[in-house]
Formats: structure tokens, sequence, C-alpha cells
């Protein structure tokens, strides 16, 4: 709470209260709580366990085909005529996306608790396949809510879920996505307490998530930081990630935020517009709040009712954002910006075009901010851009956008 | 801090020696009005006590039918400005029956704690439960509310063991709510058996009187449960009756207030042969 304004270090948090400022917190029913400070014991055990650690870096190398590469955009770059363009490509890992790191790390944390039972939440389907597919490989029996909407719009992911052997939950309740799914796994996991693990896929919800997502996903930014050194023998200029909940941002932006000469920009799903009700800038138009177990910047009426946000990109489309970020946003140490769904679209075309490489939606949101920055400046600085998963799975949706038929 | 009605309630049922029932209802539910009249008709029923539900738009821990009846509420245009406004108009008539409020934090942060704690006793408020904040968030909310002299309720789980209940139990006042079983609102009712033993568990810890609630639908499952337990908390039932009269677009297929008071009635008999079964 009596942080000061500038501290010497952003990486320091959350303190014993899992409070990031005022953000973050233990905001659960007290059912849930036992199973909270349970949680946070063994993974204060783990965090610092050798033989923890080995295990999540042989599956992380062998399984999920870490390190992923920091690529050199050229194509995008020349299109581009500025900076140098770096993609760190999370798209190459197995299931797809960043969500595997994540995955890999509370699955090995469920069997050193002793849980039985897999549960998750998913927007877009890519956490629920990275969950199913975790589960898959240690013989979990796995449940996932999928929001109605979404389960109807990323209708490959939801096979692949299938496919891994769980269970796909379509939930009904409020406007069917990612919001509506999390509130239903909270009420799973309150149902079954004793053989459940709750495998959260984003840096949000109440302590020691936020943090344990985010320890899990920096290895994104501790392997960024030391190949742009190793291939440019610098740090970069800026880097760039979008922001939904925040866990592939928070996991490039954590090994940078205190090197002071690196600009760092979260972009956020901007939908339609600010003005209106169709858009997901919970840092840019919403007001803290408390849900989910934390408080965070949220999308909310005057009433303290959480609102539906909207995005083209299914895996942006949650009213709130990780604590962490709401604190490095109101720190100063972090800007966050919007990039409507046009310009995510553009640039998703663009990188399909120049690189050869379909971006998922929402990574595409933030190459489409790296667009619009980069012309301006000068051709010896270096920006990164975290491709957080490959767009294959949005292909349906790109296609209702351009009227085209697949 | 001084006594509040919830306190001189609970001694007078002492002394009649039979336990407290304990109405939820939702507040704004279908509409302002309606409500209104289901809140005035709960303490000519039987209830003791009134639970208000204060809608929300996410709340975790509630089972479909109080969900769907907080979506009702919202829907009619209920606030947390209008709950307020619904509990003074309560209080012009009747000064004794204790008003709890039930419900998120969300919807109380935006207001402002102080804002809030200041029209909550204007408006007769005795009591608040918000359901999202455990003993390790109490400075958010139940320190001020005790220094502002209303009842803090805690709810007790089955996962809250023997080490942790006095952490639980520490800042809470008024009553504690046993929560019979790990679930959400309108679960099936758990063991008895189970559920006296840990209402006695409890009694080991703390003065307060215990009401348990999570499960009780029935006139029979309130009097066995009051055979032990200082109060019974009716919730689901209610809600259910509620909706239960209205119709595929929300109008109304009988008073919704009248229904409420049949099933109370039997939920109050319930109560009050609670001890007498359990003397013979």
């Amino acid at each position: 709470m009596d942080k000061p304004a500038t501290p010497n270090s952003f990486r320091t948090g959350p303190d014993e209260q899992g409070m990031f400022g005022i953000f973050g917190g233990r905001f659960v029913a007290e059912t849930l709580m036992p199973l909270i400070l349970d949680l946070e014991r063994h993974w204060n055990e783990v965090k610092n366990d050798s033989d923890f650690k080995a295990e999540l870096t042989d599956l992380s190398t062998h399984y999920a085909g870490r390190p992923s590469k920091l690529y050199f955009a050229e194509g995008l770059t020349r299109h581009l005529g500025g900076a140098k363009v770096y993609f760190k490509r999370e798209d190459l890992n197995h299931t797809g996306s960043h969500k595997i790191n994540n995955c890999l790390g509370q699955i090995l944390l469920a069997k050193r608790m002793g849980k039985k039972r897999i549960i998750a939440e998913t927007g877009a389907g890519q956490h629920g396949v990275a969950t199913a597919t975790v589960a898959a490989r240690f013989g979990y029996p796995c449940i996932v809510y999928m929001g109605a909407t979404d389960v109807a719009r990323q209708s490959p992911n939801v096979f692949r879920m299938k496919l891994l052997g769980a269970e796909v939950r379509p939930v009904t309740a409020g406007h069917g996505t990612l919001k509506d799914a999390m509130n239903e796994a909270l009420r799973d996991w309150v149902t079954n307490v004793e053989d459940t693990y709750y495998l959260i896929g984003t840096a949000a919800g109440p302590h020691p998530y936020p943090e344990l997502v985010r320890d899990f996903q920096s290895v994104i930014g501790t392997e960024a930081r030391a190949q742009i050194l190793e291939q440019e023998g610098r740090l970069p200029d800026t880097i760039i990630a979008c922001v939904g909940g925040g866990s592939n941002a928070i996991g490039l932006f954590h090994p940078f935020l205190d090197d002071r000469q690196v600009r760092i920009i979260g972009i956020e799903a901007g939908g339609r517009g600010l003005d209106g009700i169709e858009h997901c800038a919970s840092m840019n138009a919403g007001a803290p709040g408390v849900l989910h177990g934390n408080r965070t910047y949220l999308l909310q009426n005057a009433d303290g009712q959480i609102m539906d946000g909207h995005s083209i990109s299914a895996g942006l489309d949650y009213p709130g954002v990780g604590p962490e970020h709401s604190w490095l946003r109101d720190s100063g140490r972090v800007e966050y910006v919007p990039i409507l769904d046009d310009e995510a679209l553009e640039a998703f075309k663009l990188t399909t075009r120049v690189e050869g490489i379909i971006p998922a939606l929402e990574s595409a949101h933030a190459i489409a901010h790296a667009v619009k920055i980069v012309p301006d400046m000068d051709k010896d600085q270096i920006v990164i851009v975290n491709l957080s998963g490959r767009g294959d799975k949005d292909v349906h949706t790109v296609a209702d956008m351009l009227g085209m038929e697949i | 801090m001084a006594a509040t009605r919830i306190d001189r309630r609970m001694a007078k049922l002492k002394t009649e020696g039979r336990p407290a029932l304990v109405t939820y209802f939702m507040s704004g539910d279908p509409d302002y009005d309606t409500a209104l009249s289901i809140m005035k008709a709960l303490p000519k029923a039987g209830a003791d006590i009134i639970e208000m539900g204060m809608p929300f738009s996410d709340p975790m821990a509630d089972g479909p039918a109080i969900q769907a009846a907080g979506l009702r509420a919202l829907k009619g245009g209920q606030t947390l400005v209008k709950t307020l406004k619904m509990a003074s108009e309560f209080r012009v008539a009747d000064n004794e029956t204790p008003i709890v409020l039930m419900g998120y934090y969300n919807p109380i942060y935006i207001y402002g704690v102080d804002r809030f704690l200041k029209d909550a006793i204007a408006s007769g408020i005795d009591g608040l439960i918000v359901v999202d904040l455990p003993p390790e968030m109490d400075e958010e909310l139940c320190i001020p509310a005790l220094k502002a002299g209303i009842n803090f309720i805690r709810l007790a789980t089955p996962t809250t063991d023997n080490k942790r209940l006095p952490k639980v139990l520490q800042n809470t006042s008024g009553f504690v709510y046993y929560v019979s079983m790990t679930g959400i609102t309108g679960s099936a009712l758990a063991d008895t058996g189970k559920v006296a033993a840990a209402v006695k568990r409890i009694k080991g810890h703390t003065d307060l009187p215990v009401c348990v609630g999570f499960g009780v639908k029935t006139a029979e499952q309130a009097r066995i449960i009051g055979a032990n337990a200082d109060g019974v908390v009716v919730g689901t039932a209610i809600v259910n009756a509620v909706a239960n009269v209205l119709g595929p677009k929300g109008e109304k297929t009988a008073d919704p207030a009248e229904a409420v008071a049949t099933l109370v009635s039997g939920l109050a008999q319930g109560v009050r042969s609670a001890r007498l079964a359990a003397a013979e």
C-alpha cells in the first residue's frame, strides 16, 4: 500500500499479502481461502527447488521446444522502413502459443500437491488446449470451462481439447465469454475442494496466481533479453506485447522492468473504439475494482457491475487484467495503449504476406502497434514484439471479417 | 461496539429457547416495488432476520437460482443506491427486524467504503456479509464497518479447520454463518449429522450465535438444522418461490410476496418446533 511512486526496483512484487501497490490481493470466498494458502505454501517450496526447476526445464526443452527463437523480421522491417523488428517466436511452442509455459509449470505443481483432477477456464481456447495437453501428458482428468460464444467461434480448439481427452463444458451465463467461464471454474473449485487443482491461464486471480503465472511465463523475457544481447550486443529500445489477462506480456516485460532505457508497451484490445462499450481496454477505459480474487482495472459501470467487453480476438476478450499490469500502469513504468480490431486485422494480413507467418489475432494487436511506431524510429533502433501465438485458430474469424468463405 | 438489532434479536430468541429464521431475498428481483413488498412480508410470515441480497453481475459463490435472481434485479434497474433506499423504506414501518446486506465487494468498493457505511447506517442496516472478503482482507471493509457500528458476519465453511477458525472468528460479530458444505448456494443439503458436529465445533471457539445455511429448503430441514444451530438461513428456496411465479418474459403469474410468505410461514413453523422436537 505504501510503495513509493518510483521504487528502486519494479521486480520485487507482490508483497506478503499478494499486493502490487493497491492491486492484487486475495478476494475469495472463505471456502477457497485454505486452498489458496495451501497453494501458496507449495509454491514457496518449489519456486527455489532445484529438482522442480530441472524437471520443468527438461519438459520445456524436449516437450515444448524451448528456447523459442528470437527472429529478425526482415520482411516487416524492410516494409516499415524504421527500427529493426524482432519477433519472439512463442507461436513455435508446442500447442502454438506461450500458454504451454504456464501449464507445464502448474501441472508439476499440481502433481507435487497430490491433486487428482484439473480444471481450467479458456477464452480463445489456447489455454484450454495447453491445459488439456499437459493433463493428457500427465494422466489427469481435465475439465475446461469455456463460454458458449467462444465455443462457437473457436470450434477447432474445442475439437482439439476433446481429442486430448478433456471435457469442455460450455458456459451460457452472461455473454458466454472468458469472464463467465472463470466464474464457472471458480464454482467448480469451491465445490470440489479436496482433489481439484485450478490451473488458471493468465497472470490474474487471487494471490499467488499472478505471481506464479508470471514466473512461469518470465522464461519469455529472460530468453529474449539474453538472445538480443547475443544477436545485437545490446538491449532493445522498445518491447511490445498484447494484454488480455496479460500473461504473455508480463512474461516478456518482467525481466526488462529494471532496464529503464527499455520502453515497454502493452497493447489492449481497442475493439471498435474506446468511445463506446465495444472494446476490452480495461486500463485505458476502466477503473480499479475487485473481481475474480484480485483488485485490478476493470470494465464496469457506475454501480460496480462488470461489463462484457468486445474484441475481434477471443483471447483479449476479458474485462479485467492481471494486477501487476495495473500497478505497472499506475507507476508509469509500462505504457498501455489500445489497438482497434481493424488495425489488428491489417497487421495480421501484413505479417502473413511479408513474413510468411500467420500470427494469432491477439499477437497481431502487438504487431499493429509496431507498425505504427517503427517507421518513426531510427534504423539502428530495435523493437521486440512478442509473437505470443500462431493464427491457425483464427482463420475462420478472419475469413468472416474479410467476407470470404473457407 | 454497541449492541445492534441483530444482537438484541438473538438475545431475545435465546430466552425464548428457539433458533432464528434468517431469510434471504434478492433486492430488486424482479423489480423494486415487488421486492419491497416481499421484504415487508418476511417478518409477518415469521422471519426473524432479513438478508438483503445486493445483486452483482459475477456472483462467483452462488448457484444458478441466485445468479438468475441477481440478473433479473439488475435488468430491472436495481443498484446499490436503490437497495439502501429499499431498506430505508422498510424501516419506516419496522424498526426492529435486523437487516443484513449480503453480496460481493465490488459494488461497495465503487460506492466508496466510507460513504457506504454512512449511508448503510442511515438506512437502518445492521450487518454485512461480503462473500469475497476473507479475514486476510479485513482492512478493506470489516474493520471500518465494526468502527461504524455495523456487524460484520463471516462465513465459516467445512474447509475452515480448527487452526484457521480463530482467524475467521476474530473480527466477526452478530453471528457466525456456517456454510454447511463446500459448494455454491442452492446445492443439496449436507449430512445433518455432520452439520450438527460442525456447529458444535464452532461453538467451542466462540460465544456468538451460529446460523447454518446453504441447502435448507423445507420446513422439515429447518426443524432438523434448528435443533442444534442458533439460526437457520434460507435463501435459494425463497428466490425460487419468486422465480416460480414469473412467466417466460418475467411477467408475474401470481403475487411473489404471497408465494414467499407461504413458504416462509412453513419454514417458521419448522424452526419453532426445532427445540421441542430435540427435547423429546
